[in-house]
């Protein structure tokens, strides 16, 4: 599945959207972003409540799919613009990261 | 042995938020060098976790990214104020990082274990008062 085709499923609104055709393949769940970079692994769809600038860096780095924003957190402009220039995809739903875990699990991830 | 290729960075320590510009480059000089995207991707994190701890703990430093045939070295280096207990520093969980990195989402105690992870050896030179060197080296296999 796509960043795009979860994105349509799911009814997460697209903050960034540079890289819809992404590929997903698993999920990791976490805000300790030492954590995350840890055990996340490529192509994860990463969901989280961190909204600062350092998520960014930490989804490059980690080479995550997406970044889900969960329980409505959206972004500050300054940060949706870098994300959108280095290629980060980041949606954003009004969900708790269980319920949008549950949902992707719904879809086989 | 062939001459690496060498990266030298700067690592600001004043700006948090701009911390990983130096990891982030070497993600690209990598891949412009055919480098798998997976041993790209252990690097990347390790001398981001380097990054974020010299500009937590040091007030920034620099870094030495060496490309050889066989594998890639990364040098950090500070003037911070070194490392105590460097075997405690290794543990997961410990941290002496300040509470407003922790709610960046930094300051988990995961920073040195990831660095370890990620890396096929890794060799820590701290003297309390002078600073820290960090050794990395990741094989290319």
């Amino acid at each position: 599945m796509t960043v795009q085709q979860l994105k349509d499923h799911l009814s997460l609104t697209a903050l960034t959207l540079p890289d819809g055709e992404r590929e997903i393949r698993g999920v990791y769940v976490g805000d300790l972003l030492s954590w995350v970079m840890g055990r996340a692994r490529a192509d994860d769809v990463w969901l989280t409540i961190m909204s600062n600038l350092n998520i960014v860096a930490v989804a490059t780095l980690a080479d995550v799919s997406c970044i889900i924003l969960c329980e409505g957190m959206t972004l500050e402009e300054s940060v949706r613009s870098i994300a959108e220039a280095k290629g980060v995809n980041i949606l954003t739903t009004e969900a708790p990261a269980y319920e949008t875990a549950k949902r992707l699990s719904e879809f086989g991830l | 042995m062939n001459e690496a290729v060498r990266f030298h960075f700067v690592v600001d320590g004043e700006d948090f938020t701009s911390a990983g510009q130096a990891s982030v480059q070497v993600k690209k000089n990598l891949r412009r060098l055919g480098i798998p995207p997976e041993i790209i991707r252990k690097i990347s994190i390790a001398m981001y976790e380097g990054e974020i701890n010299m500009v937590i703990h040091a007030d920034g430093g620099e870094a030495d990214v060496l490309v050889y045939e066989d594998r890639i070295v990364m040098i950090l280096t500070d003037r911070g104020p070194g490392i105590a207990d460097v075997e405690k520093a290794m543990q997961e969980g410990f941290s002496t990082a300040p509470d407003n990195v922790r709610t960046l989402g930094f300051g988990a105690g995961m920073g040195l274990p990831n660095m370890k992870r990620y890396t096929d050896d890794m060799k820590i030179e701290s003297v309390v008062g002078e600073g820290t060197t960090i050794t990395m080296t990741v094989l290319l296999a």
